[in-house]
């Protein structure tokens, strides 16, 4: 009898406390904003093909609760999943991954024979090792991928080029490139095979409602009078100050960490209120695969007039296209007919614009002190790259520009990928910023793991953010800064360019800190 | 205040019997010095001054308490901002995650538990004496122990309660405004029993040391934290934390009740707890983190076996 009004009392307590805390608790709602063109094409993510209207809502209005919910299943997310399966610490944290893309419902084959899809990405030596320690490689590596470990920049102006060697660093490649597909279906099988029991809801994120605090001293005094002998039940109705998502299969579910994966348009990060800085560059990139008669182990890159346009192997005879132009010459570029385009590309990369750079064999000899010991790209002369003979794919084409947020953290939700940076596709960064964000977020997991601390914990999470944020925003201001430079045509700076490639190309230690910093291997640049 | 300076003058005889500036070679120390007539002179002083029972502890509550009740008071009236990481308890934050390694690290080799599992202390009983707003108890749940929090000050029961229950890994840890007195007296046990920076604010080290290894069931463990009555303590924990920095309330530590590792060592020894591990507490003012080290001159933690052969006295 007593047992039972002391019961009833505490009822009533926890009533009144769930009243106020509600009063303190800020609830936005938020449509997802549907993935639009730009996103669509875009590079790195997962925002294609979203299908809108196939599946049919099911009200089944199933409450789950989970660890760690990731918003998109692209690279990035499934990556951060991925590296969650596999270390002691997080391995039994149990994922839920929210993407609506169809192609994660199912295992999909990849036919290795097909012609690669213009989308690819160039995965440094670093995301490499790391890959191979999730286990993922594995999957990966059945599928056509390249590797190439050479690699030259020049511009149209012919004043000078420059030649990486892998050589140089003591390495056998400076990168590989991969289909995006083929990166995120065998992290994908690797997730599954993993047997982590993670979910995957085929869904759109619609909802999300967080509890911003702890409620105040003031909805405490009036909390439960205390009974000496009673005990906290942990009613299973009650998740506190878990993050609620709202889906629009009709399932909701309760999580201690959202992480925002789901690219720069990401909606996680508008509902979490998380601010950005950013800009367009009135740029847009063309991308499109193409084959020519020998095979490719070097990635190319030319700075023209309007924007660098890249060559990359991506297997067999077959190389990757990415090209930065105006928009208006984009569209001229999307639409003219395959022969003239495949013209185009040969100009640009060859005689176009401008003639070949000569080797200035005499600089080493004058400058031989700057030359920091032998390094055998240093003696490479220029090299005309393969000749393209057909367009094997569509052409797409998207604007480029550079976002970042402010802050990556807030409590229980944390931004990676795209979602936190988007940058100038110049070296091919991008997604390794993302990859890097998702090591970093799992490896901030395990050690508030390791501790008992609530992985949701903003105190946390600001440990990510701060290690993240110094990492994206120097790859940021390089590439944004390289941009710059190679986007004016005026004489004196095109002296400074040829300048600054004579001294990437002549200058050993500078060399080899330009690639261990652009291979993943270094956190700064110049400081080895 | 007699009685504290009376104590404070005992300690500074005290201390230059048993001073050692090493502890890592202490227990081995204490452990043959036991054997000689200065033990026998000590043990007669702890007697005569913990024995005494001091006036304002335990007035308030029936049952025998070894709380200083102006302390509990003090705590009381920060109560609500346990769980405000720019708050009172900030300090607190910022240590605990080395608190939480040292106590998960020594008690995985104490029961030879696998230390790198996501709950390695699943299936151990422990209980944390002032647990206060729940800032140790939480991620002791979270690796897997069955916890108890009890502490004196009735509204920190609530808040660690309220606070628990938000999280479903932490909502069965299990709270009760009690003294460890009051626990020994209902006879209960665990498997290891962890007093975090409580022993500075009671009334009577060596009783509070007693309960805490009747608390200890056969072959447990003991934890205690605390802060060293060493020059560099008084500098950094009071002067400092108290009024330069203003981490903590003024008045929230008295130098004279701190206790030096050699101190502590002998009052666990008494109570039969033989002190295994002991490490130092270090701040870097550049990182703004919390390290575990050898440094035992200003915070520290030590963790005892409990001695089934010898009972307590």
């Amino acid at each position: 009898m007593v047992s039972s009004l002391s019961t009833s009392v505490r009822t009533i307590g926890r009533m009144r406390a769930w009243n106020c805390a509600s009063a303190f608790r800020t609830w936005i709602l938020l449509k997802r904003s549907y993935a639009s063109d730009a996103a669509k094409a875009s590079l790195n993510h997962q925002a294609e093909n979203v299908h809108e209207g196939g599946d049919k809502p099911v009200e089944t209005n199933n409450v789950e609760q989970y660890d760690v919910a990731i918003v998109g299943g692209g690279m990035v997310g499934m990556a951060l999943a991925c590296t969650l399966a596999s270390m002691p610490l997080t391995k039994s944290l149990s994922i839920a991954i929210i993407d609506s893309n169809p192609a994660l419902g199912s295992r999909k084959h990849i036919p290795n024979d097909s012609i690669p899809d213009p989308r690819v990405s160039t995965v440094t030596p670093a995301t490499l090792s790391h890959f191979k320690d999730i286990g993922a490689w594995e999957y990966i590596k059945k599928h056509s991928h390249a590797f190439f470990d050479k690699m030259q920049v020049w511009d149209y102006t012919g004043l000078g080029y420059t030649r990486y060697n892998a050589k140089d660093v003591g390495r056998e490649i400076l990168g590989c490139v991969v289909e995006n597909k083929v990166l995120q279906s065998s992290l994908l099988s690797r997730l599954q095979d993993a047997g982590v029991g993670e979910r995957i809801y085929p869904a759109k994120l619609t909802s999300m409602s967080l509890q911003s605090h702890f409620p105040s001293a003031v909805d405490m005094l009036d909390i439960e009078t205390s009974n000496y002998s009673s005990r906290t039940s942990g009613d299973p109705k009650r998740h506190g100050c878990l993050a609620k998502l709202d889906l629009s299969d009709g399932n909701t579910l309760y999580t201690k960490l959202v992480v925002g994966a789901d690219g720069a348009k990401s909606s996680v990060r508008k509902i979490a209120g998380l601010k950005t800085t950013g800009w367009n560059y009135s740029q847009h990139a063309v991308i499109c695969t193409v084959k020519h008669a020998t095979e490719n182990h070097c990635a190319w890159q030319r700075f023209l007039p309007s924007g660098p346009i890249a060559l990359l192997p991506i297997g067999d005879t077959y190389s990757n296209i990415v090209w930065t132009m105006t928009p208006h010459e984009a569209s001229n570029h999307k639409s003219m007919h395959e022969d003239d385009f495949v013209k185009a590309i040969n100009h640009a990369l060859d005689y176009g614009y401008g003639p070949h750079p000569h080797s200035n064999l005499g600089f080493i000899d004058k400058f031989s002190w700057l030359a920091g010991g032998a390094i055998s790209s240093m003696k490479e002369s220029f090299e005309v790259p393969p000749k393209i003979d057909q367009l094997v794919s569509e052409r797409m084409a998207f604007p480029l520009s550079l976002m970042h947020a402010h802050e990556y953290a807030s409590h229980r939700v944390v931004l990676i990928g795209d979602a936190a940076h988007a940058v100038h596709p110049l070296a091919g960064q991008g997604v390794n910023l993302g990859f890097g964000d998702a090591i970093c977020l799992s490896n901030i997991i395990a050690e508030g793991i390791l501790v008992g601390s609530d992985i949701g914990e903003l105190s946390l999470l600001k440990k990510y953010e701060k290690e993240r944020k110094m990492a994206n925003l120097t790859m940021m201001a390089i590439l944004d800064g390289f941009q710059k430079a190679f986007s004016v045509d005026l004489g004196p700076i095109n002296l400074l360019r040829a300048a600054a490639f004579h001294g990437a190309q002549y200058i050993g230690p500078l060399k080899r800190n330009i690639i261990s910093y652009a291979t993943g291997e270094q956190k700064w640049p110049l400081f080895g | 205040m007699a009685y504290r300076s009376s104590q404070h003058l005992w300690r500074q005889t005290y201390r230059t019997v048993f001073r050692s500036t090493n502890p890592n070679v202490l227990c081995p120390r204490l452990k043959s010095k036991s054997q000689l007539p200065i033990y026998s002179a000590s043990t007669f002083v702890l007697q005569r001054f913990y024995g005494s029972k001091v006036g304002e502890s335990g007035a308030a509550t029936s049952v025998s308490s070894s709380l200083k009740q102006a302390e509990v008071a003090k705590f009381a009236a920060i109560a609500e901002t346990w769980w405000d990481i720019e708050g009172p308890f900030k300090p607190l934050h910022a240590m605990n995650p080395t608190r939480v390694s040292f106590i998960r690290s020594t008690l995985c080799r104490h029961f030879r538990k696998d230390p790198n599992c996501a709950r390695p202390l699943e299936g151990l009983k422990i209980i944390d004496v002032g647990c206060g707003g729940g800032i140790l108890s939480e991620p002791l749940a979270r690796l897997g122990a069955t916890v108890t929090g009890i502490d004196a000050v009735e509204k920190n029961i609530r808040i660690a309660r309220l606070h628990a229950g938000l999280d479903p890994s932490t909502s069965s840890i299990e709270y009760s405004c009690a003294t460890a007195e009051q626990l020994v007296e209902l006879n209960r046990e665990f498997d290891a029993v962890i007093a975090l920076e409580v022993i500075e604010h009671v009334a009577n080290p060596s009783e509070f040391c007693q309960s805490l290894a009747a608390l200890t069931a056969a072959n447990g463990a003991t934890v205690i934290s605390t802060i060293n009555r060493s020059m560099r303590a008084y500098a950094a924990a009071i002067v400092a934390a108290e009024y330069i920095l203003r981490w903590l309330p003024r008045g929230t530590h008295q130098w004279s009740s701190f206790l030096t590792p050699e101190e502590l060592v002998l009052l666990l020894q008494r109570a039969s707890i033989s002190v295994q591990e002991m490490a130092g507490f270090v701040y870097n003012p550049l990182t703004g983190k919390w390290a575990l080290s050898d440094d035992v001159s200003v915070n520290f933690i030590a963790l005892g076996a409990k001695q089934i052969h010898r009972k307590a006295l």
